[in-house]
């Protein structure tokens, strides 16, 4: 019997091999995390008697939530990374790299093949280039930190076979929100996905990134892609550590199998307060915003601002409506400005802020006042995930975003295409 | 925990898809660790009052996907230093169980379904039961992997890795 791409990556990181079900202790490759979870973490390693980490070169820490810090508390625990990481030698990715979830691919320190931890629920966004990764809390990433090691149970996984090609205004925001609907926020609890067909592999690698991201939406430990050649070359310029792709064998064992044809998508929304409250975006069209966001883990990659800026060209954000941009990075960011991404999407009204996580968590950058509507293109809704609870928040792709934007009402992206 | 290992306490009843947002706002575990703080905005932003009204040994009791989203750790912590004994669910988000574990908070898989605000219940985690003292019922617990009941039988992972100095499969 084959296998899925789970049990080949976590078979090479137990040194036997693996099935679905099974209870096993792993080597991690790279371990990760943020301002929200790494200060506990680091809590959790001293209370472990820890004094090094296993590995400097295999852990990272990212001052992305709160970046640049806007409370004392906060800048505490910022220093407290600060501190902990210059003392292990350890990467730090301090205010102004961007978010996690972006630059540990675009840093290199992730390739194909790999079994990596983060203390982010997102950290299943490598999946789209081959990482088996998945979010820990922060007592898992102490006990890594630690040891190199962490216990997992092999998931069963769940193939989702995407058919078709996405029609124009149509992009892999739209194809995540969908399935958020289509399988619900609990649809895959436990289970790893892997994504196959022609919607996917018709993708740009940035594209698919934003899928693996919200695999975490419907619950999944994993969200998975096959290694091709677009990936491989993505990978090659940016990681120095040989990729060693991990494919699913024809005869392995799923959970399930779906199929879905994408041909004839449409722009989906996902309305308050759920991610799995998806509609397509013609029943919503209308619905009056006051901010939005473009930027996060989700779509705050290049492809992303260009869209909004193709969007925005010519065009200006509704007075009544405040447009919040955060690059996803500073890389992202200085190719923006070289391609004059960064000058479109200012000229149209944008708020630049610091790369980095920001609006979408609620600690700064764009908390929405009492009664106000919201389109972001982060991956969550949930009620007082900005920071108001008596705030309504919608989801969708950066060019339904910057439709919007420009409409100050919720506006299907292929009106201004 | 009482002595003989059954936590006793009442019930406070949730929907599905509970969200870690929810149990501990973003907006304050950035800012601090200290636990009694944001134990005071426990499930503010569903239930407001919630930390004030919960008396030690009660049990959360919800429906599917329970501490879905974040990564949060300060999730099952901050329930924990709420007073409340364990959760009860249909089902959790698979991060959220894992943390509640290596917080040492009983998360208990079982069919919430009968079981009404202010229930006593009983939780036998050895025996794998759960009574509804107040409705005269006892439900079979979905067991744990025995990695996670060592875990939780030693108050934690920190505390289990440092009994045990690595992980025992």
């Amino acid at each position: 019997m084959g296998m899925t791409i789970a049990e080949k990556i976590f078979s090479r990181h137990c040194g036997r091999p693996v099935r679905a079900g099974e209870l096993v202790v792993a080597e991690v490759d790279f371990m990760m995390g943020q301002d929200g979870t790494s200060p506990l973490a680091i809590q959790a390693f001293r209370e472990l008697g820890g004094e090094r980490v296993c590995d400097a070169a295999r852990v990272a820490m990212v001052i992305d939530h709160s970046a640049p810090s806007p409370l004392e508390g906060v800048s505490n625990l910022h220093a407290m990374m600060r501190e902990f990481a210059g003392e292990q030698g350890l990467f730090l990715y301090d205010v102004g790299w961007g978010v996690c979830h972006c630059l540990l691919p675009e840093q290199g320190h992730v390739v194909p093949g790999d079994l990596v931890i983060g203390a982010d629920s997102h950290t299943t966004t490598y999946g789209a280039i081959n990482v088996f990764s998945t979010g820990v809390g922060s007592t898992d990433l102490a006990a890594a930190m630690l040891s190199g090691k962490l216990w997992f149970k092999v998931p069963e996984t769940l193939r989702l076979e995407l058919r078709g090609t996405l029609a124009p205004g149509v992009y892999s925001k739209d194809i995540a929100l969908f399935l958020a609907g289509e399988l619900t926020a609990d649809g895959a609890t436990y289970l790893a996905v892997e994504y196959g067909g022609e919607a996917i592999s018709s993708l740009s690698v940035e594209a698919r990134f934003t899928i693996a991201n919200m695999a975490v939406e419907m619950g999944a430990k994993a969200g998975l892609m096959q290694a091709d050649e677009k990936v491989l070359q993505w990978v090659s310029r940016r990681a120095a550590r040989r990729p060693a792709p991990a494919d699913p064998d024809p005869d392995a064992s799923y959970r399930g199998v779906l199929e879905y044809d994408l041909g004839g998508l449409t722009p989906q929304v996902a309305l308050p307060h759920r991610v799995d409250n998806v509609k397509p975006v013609e029943e919503v069209e209308g619905t009056p915003i006051q901010e939005a966001v473009i930027g996060t883990c989700t779509n705050g990659r290049l492809e992303d601002l260009e869209e909004a800026a193709r969007i925005l060209a010519g065009r200006r954000a509704s007075p009544e409506v405040r447009l919040i941009v955060a690059p996803a990075s500073r890389q992202v960011l200085m190719e923006a400005m070289e391609k004059g991404i960064a000058q479109r999407l200012v000229e149209a009204g944008a708020a630049l802020v610091t790369p980095g996580c920001g609006p979408c968590v609620g600690t700064h950058n764009g908390v929405p006042a009492d009664g106000e509507a919201v389109i972001s293109t982060a991956n969550r809704n949930f009620k007082g995930r900005m920071g108001n609870a008596n705030a309504h928040i919608y989801l969708a792709s950066p060019a339904t975003v910057a439709a919007s934007a420009v409409a100050g009402k919720i506006t299907d992206p292929r009106r201004m295409l | 925990m009482a002595g003989n290992g059954i936590l006793r306490g009442r019930a406070h009843v949730f929907g599905d898809d509970v969200n870690t947002d929810y149990i501990i706002s973003g907006k304050y575990k950035f800012r601090t660790l200290d636990v009694e703080e944001l134990a005071r905005h426990c499930m503010e932003d569903v239930d407001p009052g919630f930390s004030e009204r919960v008396r030690p040994g009660d049990f959360i009791v919800a429906g599917g996907n329970f501490g879905c989203g974040s990564s949060r750790e300060q999730a099952p912590l901050v329930i924990k230093h709420a007073g409340v004994s364990a959760v009860l669910a249909r089902s959790f988000a698979r991060i959220f169980f894992r943390n509640a574990i290596n917080k040492g908070l009983p998360a208990v898989e079982c069919d919430t379904s009968g079981i009404r605000a202010g229930d006593e219940l009983e939780v036998d985690l050895a025996r794998g039961k759960v009574k509804n003292v107040t409705r005269g019922y006892t439900l079979e617990i979905v067991p744990l992997p025995a990695v996670m009941m060592d875990i939780l039988a030693e108050g934690g992972l920190t505390d289990y890795l440092r009994k045990h100095g690595g992980f025992k499969l």
